[in-house]
């Protein structure tokens, strides 16, 4: 991004005030994008802003922590449930604390799976949260009168505010809300990443021996950066929910949380920037897979699963072209952000080759 | 009474089949420390074979037989090709991969066979025995649980007393030294993925009539045999078993006093609850290992 080259004086030294003015033209520029385009184009940006949240938040979780997690899809559901739960009430709340309230009750589940994740390792934790996103959605049927069964729950997400006029297309009212909630948490964990416990992640990621050493608890910064990032998924699910306009257990499958992974691998893990374009290649993808299926006349069933098989086959290639690993990755691409690797060679390396990421710091 | 006894000998044959997933698993990380997450889209996949040919009109054995040969050879082109070059980097990528292989076959499953779920059907009737109060057990459990079981003696057999299953032994406990002593490791490795994805496409067969196939179907049973391995710990052959059939008993348990939705999180809770008390699991024999 351009603030790389800007000199660092004055108040620009200040890495909050970096980013909030980062941000604050990020949504001068979305304000404008917004306004010029179409309604489906509107609604896109709205999809792409929650996705934005949940790849964010994953890949503070696996990027900056390196703990996998393949139940941010049921995180998600949590998050959108409470949203529709929360807004099915007489006197709903206002949409703003509604969505706090998601972040809340999600970040107390991540709580919950995040201790017992800090005592698991690799293939164990992907095998424990791989089992959290098969059995959650299995409460919805099990408590069917409150949650829904199948069907789910409607959400009464409501009409834009009448001051923006009658004929404001509320595809642009939704798009207006994910992205400035995505502009937010953007800007809230780039200063999490930048700040000390974000070192201690970090810290902790690289080697936990030398980290407890340093005085750092493991285990309490681990629980940490699940809550953190449970955080995330639940934002993301609450505004699923009100952009989708339902909460139902069919659309927090498996292949949801996988394809959070892929984007947040694709985007380069680790990298902020790079969760911004694995979100907009995660809502792109299923666009173009049936734009081609149109025009080849691929049938419903290629055009649904399309998608699927690019994430699948990005997640393979993205660790065939990488021997060194996902750590050795993320630590090629933090050096080059900080500046210790030459940084004219970055386009020869695999990794981030692949990953087209940015460095934003 | 009458029904704790039925239900205990109801969960039997459903533990058979997360037994033979769990060894299936086992196998794979004995010789290569790789959990597969792919193992039960790929058994997937081939009990979707066998069910074309059952369509075409091919008996139920040919079509077990097709699911078989289809699983040998997905299992070794998918540790030949695809897990080979990061077996031996840091267990993260090898995850990745094989979570990767996993979207990759249910994304073609989806494509070639569509997203309902068929009833796989089965020539064994699905009536249960009586005696007394107790009602358990119809023929087609007592052939998953006589099949799952023949299947665990014949890879006993083959790793005990054949010198292919000597050199499998070698080159999954010592790669570097067996291959000085003339082991093809890479093909024994190879190999054991292929015996594991067979077991694996059996196993897809035998659920297939009882949880109706669609691309996700095996989900929860990869889930529940995953957790059957990790009961018995990763490395025991006789713990799988023992925890597969132990988890499908408590899952039977689950479904008959709790609701058969909360299977899966029960599953979860003992999964968590093993590996904080005992994480080399019940049955295993070796000393440490970091989970």
């Amino acid at each position: 991004m351009a603030t790389l080259a800007l000199p660092r004086r004055g108040p620009l030294r200040s890495t909050l005030v970096r980013h909030v003015v980062l941000a604050i033209v990020g949504a001068l520029l979305l304000l404008v994008l917004t306004t010029s385009v179409s309604a489906y184009r509107d609604f896109q940006m709205a999809n792409i802003g929650y996705y934005v949240v949940a790849v964010a938040g994953l890949t503070v979780l696996t990027g900056l922590n390196g703990q996998i997690s393949l139940g941010h899809g049921a995180l998600m559901m949590v998050g959108a449930y409470t949203c529709a739960l929360l807004l099915e009430r007489d006197n709903p709340l206002p949409l703003a604390v509604v969505l706090v309230l998601c972040v809340v009750v999600t970040a107390a589940v991540g709580a919950l799976v995040g201790a017992a994740a800090a005592r698991l390792r690799g293939p164990y934790l992907a095998g424990a949260t791989l089992a959290f996103a098969v059995g959650l959605p299995g409460l919805t049927s099990h408590y069917a009168d409150t949650l829904g069964g199948d069907n789910g729950l409607n959400v009464l997400s409501g009409p834009p505010p009448a001051s923006l006029g009658l004929d404001f297309p509320p595809e642009r009212w939704q798009a207006w809300i994910t992205l400035s909630a995505a502009l937010i948490t953007l800007v809230l964990l780039a200063n999490l990443a930048s700040s000390r416990v974000g070192r201690t992640f970090r810290a902790v990621r690289d080697d936990e021996v030398s980290a407890e050493l340093a005085g750092i608890h493991v285990a309490r910064t681990q629980v940490l950066a699940f809550v953190i990032s449970a955080a995330c998924a639940g934002l993301a699910g609450g505004l699923l929910a009100f952009v989708s306009g339902q909460a139902s257990p069919g659309a927090f499958s498996v292949a949801l949380s996988l394809s959070i992974l892929a984007g947040a691998v694709l985007g380069g893990l680790g990298s902020l920037t790079g969760a911004v374009y694995g979100a907009i290649a995660l809502v792109m993808l299923p666009a173009w897979s049936s734009n081609a299926s149109d025009r080849f006349s691929l049938g419903t069933n290629v055009q649904h699963n399309l998608p699927l098989l690019v994430y699948g086959a990005l997640l393979i290639v993205v660790m065939l072209a990488a021997p060194q690993g996902l750590q050795g990755g993320v630590r090629r691409l933090l050096g080059l952000l900080h500046g210790r690797a030459p940084a004219t060679p970055a386009r020869n390396d695999p990794v981030t080759e692949v990953t087209v990421s940015e460095p934003d710091r | 009474m009458a029904r704790f006894l039925s239900v205990t000998l109801g969960g039997l044959s459903g533990g058979m089949i997360y037994a033979a997933v769990a060894l299936s698993l086992v196998l794979i990380w004995r010789a290569t420390r790789v959990l597969n997450f792919a193992q039960g889209a790929m058994a997937m996949f081939t009990a979707y074979l066998a069910y074309k040919v059952l369509e075409h009109g091919g008996s139920y054995w040919v079509a077990l037989l097709v699911a078989l040969a289809s699983g040998l050879v997905l299992g070794a082109f998918v540790e030949r090709v695809l897990v080979r070059p990061v077996e031996n980097g840091p267990p993260l990528n090898a995850v990745v991969v094989t979570l990767g292989v996993f979207i990759v076959v249910e994304g073609l499953a989806g494509m070639f066979f569509g997203g309902t779920p068929h009833r796989y059907p089965t020539h064994f009737s699905n009536v249960n025995y009586r005696v007394g109060d107790v009602s358990a057990l119809a023929p087609f459990d007592i052939w998953v649980i006589v099949s799952v079981l023949v299947v665990a003696v014949l890879l006993g057999l083959l790793f005990r007393y054949t010198d292919v299953g000597l050199r499998m032994r070698a080159a999954a406990f010592e790669g570097e030294v067996a291959r000085m002593l003339g082991v093809r490791v890479g093909r024994m490795l190879t190999l054991g993925w292929a015996l594991a994805a067979v077991i694996g496409a059996l196993a897809a067969v035998l659920v297939s009539p009882n949880v109706p196939l669609s691309p996700t179907s095996m989900d929860e049973v990869f889930v529940f045999g995953f957790t059957g391995a990790v009961i018995g710990g990763l490395d025991s052959p006789v713990g799988a078993i023992l925890g597969g059939v132990g988890l499908g008993v408590l899952l039977n348990y689950v479904a008959a006093y709790a609701g058969s939705d909360l299977q899966t999180l029960s599953a979860l809770a003992v999964l968590v609850l093993v590996l904080m008390i005992k994480p080399s699991g019940l049955f295993s024999t070796t000393a440490t290992r970091r989970v």
